[in-house]
């Protein structure tokens, strides 16, 4: 791949523009063949979203002619899924769940990370070594305990045995814990010194100062868990139950052939968090990197 | 939890490293208890599962030994979604690699919409996967999807039909959904690196190619790293894409997209054979640990010169 690359000339990027200067001609081309490379991209990576609305909006008829844009586009579709399906039971399930679960993690992951970061007692390596290591545990392994002990509890097919699993993170407490050693310890103890109890200076001091990387692990809780497919797959039983992965999922499985409701349903799905995306985008990107680059 | 306000006044003999210990537990005794039940308890309950008939239906479950493990291992089924699940990783994390590498490296000229194409990008990262797999299932149609139409165009059959072409015709939906967090994960990389680096070695006369080779790429082997990991984890761990986009017939009617995960979910969930799941999983779990006891040898090795 990086030999494909190299013959458009320094691929030391930025630093081209401090290099001794080529041909001015040379790098315009070279500039406008990045920006055609790229927005041919752009068109491959979009083009799914735009087939998917193309279809929600046609009638049945229309789906199996070459147009790729309906002539006369229609709601009906649409209108629907929402009609006859519980659609929007299944999108107030997954927001319910995803809300839950983040606010959960949230707070003890940045609990517990501030206190294996900044508090000083007997056993604190072994717990950490301990909570760390359960990232070593594929879910998959778990699903199958997790069911058994449902079935005994009388878990199966409520809120609490679909969220369950997922209330703490030990990869949040990773994160939260490199953040929360950042924090200065002066400041900590001069908190302590005026009277603020042990609680008091995680939620008042420390917390308010790794709201970055507090808002970046919001964020991916609340995307996973709002795509968590395989648990909520296997532990929801009615429809009533169903979060929106899995309601989207047996729907389409059930709809046979009719693409046009399958799409419009996926449409429904896709759409709102479409729009989430366009006013966090800043802030999700950012994210990934700060979780990223730490991890 | 706000024990140590009330708590300290009264326990005001107690020294205050003992003070701050009991705080310390009375925050952790809640996530330790949730880690102990819903983590390392369940994960050691495989393992027991694992040695018994276990039967969801039967109320008896008899202690079996080994025998789960040896009917796994002796499954065709089991080593043909073994197989498969290292075929999309040998397809995939190379392809979302290079792909992602050489956008970023794009991106890095394109200063005027370099935001705007990094959120185009990511889009499909963020997009709900369920939805995106049936659209995908659906380009993929035969006679009416466009991908079906361009696999036509070059002579091929219906890729996501044929059993040849139905592995790879999945793996393109996975590197699209993560070919934009790759180009953001590099372009961070990319930006890590200073600048003083590429001018200092100008200076010296390096020119294109040998920034790329002698700078570029070693400075940014952290970033590989990371990505080679995170890329190996996703897709041993592979299965809504493959269930959503075979969802009639998942696997295919021959196996030849079915997964490890795929598997242990028909065997444990349809077919209820629970124990021989939990081999299953307890396999896939010895060769997660392999695969990055593995990495950790050999990744952290490179990264040294």
């Amino acid at each position: 791949m990086a030999r494909t690359l190299a013959p458009r000339g320094p691929t030391g990027l930025a630093a081209s523009d401090r290099v001794p200067r080529r041909s001015q001609a040379g790098a315009r081309w070279r500039s406008a063949a990045a920006y055609l490379a790229l927005a041919a991209g752009g068109v491959v990576v979009v083009f799914p979203f735009a087939w998917m609305l193309a279809t929600a909006l046609k009638t049945p008829q229309q789906i199996f002619e070459l147009k790729f844009w309906p002539s006369a586009p229609t709601l009906d579709n649409i209108r629907q899924v929402l009609l006859a399906t519980q659609f929007p039971r299944w999108f107030a399930n997954s927001l319910g769940v995803a809300a839950a679960t983040t606010a959960s993690v949230a707070f003890f992951d940045s609990l517990v990370g501030y206190t294996l970061a900044k508090l000083r007692f007997p056993g604190r390596d072994v717990i950490f070594i301990v909570i760390l290591s359960t990232l070593m545990i594929p879910t998959e392994m778990l699903v199958i305990p997790w069911y058994i002990m449902s079935a005994r509890l009388g878990w199966i097919d409520t809120y609490w045995g679909i969220l369950f699993p997922g209330i703490m993170s030990a990869f949040g407490v990773f994160l939260m814990r490199q953040f929360m050693a950042g924090v200065p310890d002066e400041l900590l103890e001069a908190a302590r010194i005026d009277g603020l109890s042990e609680f008091g200076l995680f939620a008042r001091i420390a917390l308010p100062l790794v709201r970055p990387a507090l808002a970046a692990l919001c964020i991916f809780t609340f995307l996973g868990n709002w795509n968590a497919f395989l648990w909520p797959l296997i532990v929801i039983q009615t429809p009533e139950m169903r979060t929106l992965p899995v309601g989207i999922a047996l729907f389409s499985g059930e709809a046979g052939s009719s693409w046009h409701l399958i799409m419009a349903a996926s449409t429904l799905a896709v759409l709102p968090v479409l729009a989430v995306f366009a006013l966090l985008q800043r802030q999700i990107i950012e994210g990934v990197v700060l979780t990223g680059l730490r991890s | 939890m706000a024990v140590s306000g009330p708590a300290a006044r009264t326990r005001r003999g107690l020294s205050l490293r003992a003070r701050r210990t009991l705080s310390a537990y009375t925050f952790l005794a809640v996530p330790l208890g949730f880690f102990l039940a819903i983590r390392i308890a369940p994960a050691a309950g495989a393992l027991v599962i694992s040695l018994h008939r276990w039967n969801i239906v039967g109320t008896d479950q008899p202690f079996v030994g080994l025998a789960n493990f040896r009917e796994v291992l002796s499954d065709r089924q089991f080593w043909q979604a073994a197989a498969n699940t290292l075929r999309y990783a040998a397809a995939g994390i190379p392809a979302q690699l290079a792909l992602g590498f050489a956008a970023a490296l794009l991106l890095r000229r394109a200063v005027r919409f370099r935001g705007f194409f990094r959120t185009v990008y990511f889009v499909p990262f963020v997009t709900p996967v369920v939805a995106a797999a049936w659209v995908w299932q659906w380009m993929y149609s035969p006679n009416f999807g466009p991908l079906a139409m361009i696999a036509g165009r070059l002579g091929l059959p219906a890729p996501l039909r044929t059993p040849a072409l139905a592995l790879y015709a999945i793996t393109a939906l996975v590197v699209w959904e993560y070919l934009g967090f790759q180009v953001v994960i590099f372009l961070a990389g990319l930006e890590a690196i200073p600048q003083v680096y590429y001018e200092a070695a100008a200076v010296d006369g390096a020119r294109g190619w040998d920034l790329f080779r002698h700078i570029t790429v070693p400075l940014l082997n952290a970033t590989l790293v990371f990505s080679v990991v995170y890329a190996t984890i996703v897709y041993l761990q592979l299965f809504t894409q493959v269930l959503n986009m075979t969802f009639g017939d998942p696997g295919g009617p021959l196996g030849n997209t079915a997964t490890i995960v795929l598997y242990v979910y028909t065997l444990g969930f349809q077919r209820f054979h629970m124990g021989q799941a939990a081999a299953a999983t307890v396999v896939l779990f010895a060769a997660l640990l392999g695969v990055a006891l593995l990495q950790l040898t050999v990744l952290t090795r490179r990264v040294e010169y």
